[in-house]
């Protein structure tokens, strides 16, 4: 078999959201197989310590809040051309429908969406990314199957979804692909400050049939893929990666 | 404070003529879900200015708990 086919060597790849979690672990391993990487994040000292655990390379890190539009500029201009982009930075913000507020609704939709809309256009405009690169999202299963009080989260997913199928099919003329993950619940920082007790996650657990949350390597291995040659006939697809939470 | 946050409670468990007391632990009210979880938590944050942190928030078992944390919270404001 050749397995040279998922390696990222050669490879320059921007990854947001970096500093922690799932985007912290596509960051490592894109680096450990062969990738030389950019991460983003809003806290500084965190994504330092991502960037030490990296191996030696031409790494880039950039510290700063993706949803400050005005910044974007900054960080393309400090940025390689890429082969490969992930759009995992994302907030969450669990209110039920009744209590929405329009600042929480403003913000959500900045960060987890326009922010990325944003992004995008700012690299294609300055050409960051090449010709054949893997564009990837990290969206969410609760946009195929939904959860009490994340109708604000699962809007902003839903227009990943959409988003994305859109991008690949203007893309695909450049032999640019995008594809969107749509990961089960991996517990993260980003959801430790959930509502949920221990006895409740351990009852929700039981709805994963292969009986487990996902952890971040999960959903990297699947990134990898994508980001890899081994993906390159494979754009506008959501692929769900959830232990099988959306089966039943 | 007692009175109008039992008609808050009542309003999210929608069980209007519902019997509640201090000492009433919420959690194994039959009316109480996800749902209503979620929204008590909003409604403490619209109707008293007040955000109790989750971790503390899991540890209050009676109304009379929760009301008194709403209260300390208030009075640091």
């Amino acid at each position: 078999m050749d397995n040279t086919v998922f390696s990222l060597s050669q490879k320059r790849i921007l990854v947001t959201g970096s500093s922690s979690g799932i985007g912290q672990q596509i960051a490592l391993t894109c680096g450990d197989t062969g990738a030389t990487v950019c991460i983003t994040g809003r806290d500084e000292e965190r994504l330092q310590s991502v960037y030490a655990s990296l191996p030696s390379g031409d790494h880039i890190q950039w510290s700063g809040d993706l949803a400050d539009f005005d910044k974007l500029d900054e960080l393309v201009d400090v940025l390689f051309p890429l082969d490969g982009v992930v759009l995992n930075a994302g907030m969450v913000k669990t209110q039920p429908v009744q209590f929405i507020k329009s600042e929480d609704l403003d913000r959500i939709f900045d960060v987890n969406i326009k922010s990325t809309i944003i992004l995008i256009q700012k690299l294609l405009k300055k050409k960051k990314i090449n010709k054949g690169a893997s564009i990837v999202f990290i969206s969410s299963i609760s946009t195929q199957k939904a959860t009490i009080g994340n109708a604000m989260y699962n809007a902003t997913k839903g227009a990943v979804n959409s988003y994305a199928k859109s991008l690949a099919l203007e893309l695909a003329p450049k032999g640019i692909r995008v594809n969107v993950v749509l990961p089960g619940f991996v517990p993260t920082n980003i959801l430790n400050g959930g509502h949920l007790s221990a006895e409740e996650l351990a009852q929700h657990e039981k709805n994963y049939p292969i009986g487990r949350f996902g952890n971040p390597k999960d959903i990297a291995f699947l990134v990898q893929y994508l980001l890899s040659d081994a993906s390159s006939w494979m754009t506008g697809s959501l692929i769900p990666i959830d232990g099988g939470f959306s089966l039943k | 404070m007692k009175d109008q946050f039992f008609e808050k409670l009542r309003e999210i468990l929608e069980a209007e003529d519902k019997e509640i007391s201090l000492d009433d632990k919420f959690r194994d009210y039959e009316e109480w879900d996800s749902l209503a979880n979620l929204s008590l938590i909003a409604t403490i944050d619209d109707e008293y200015g007040v955000v109790i942190p989750n971790d503390e928030f899991k540890k209050i078992e009676t109304v009379g708990a929760l009301i008194q944390a709403i209260e300390t919270r208030m009075a640091s404001l």
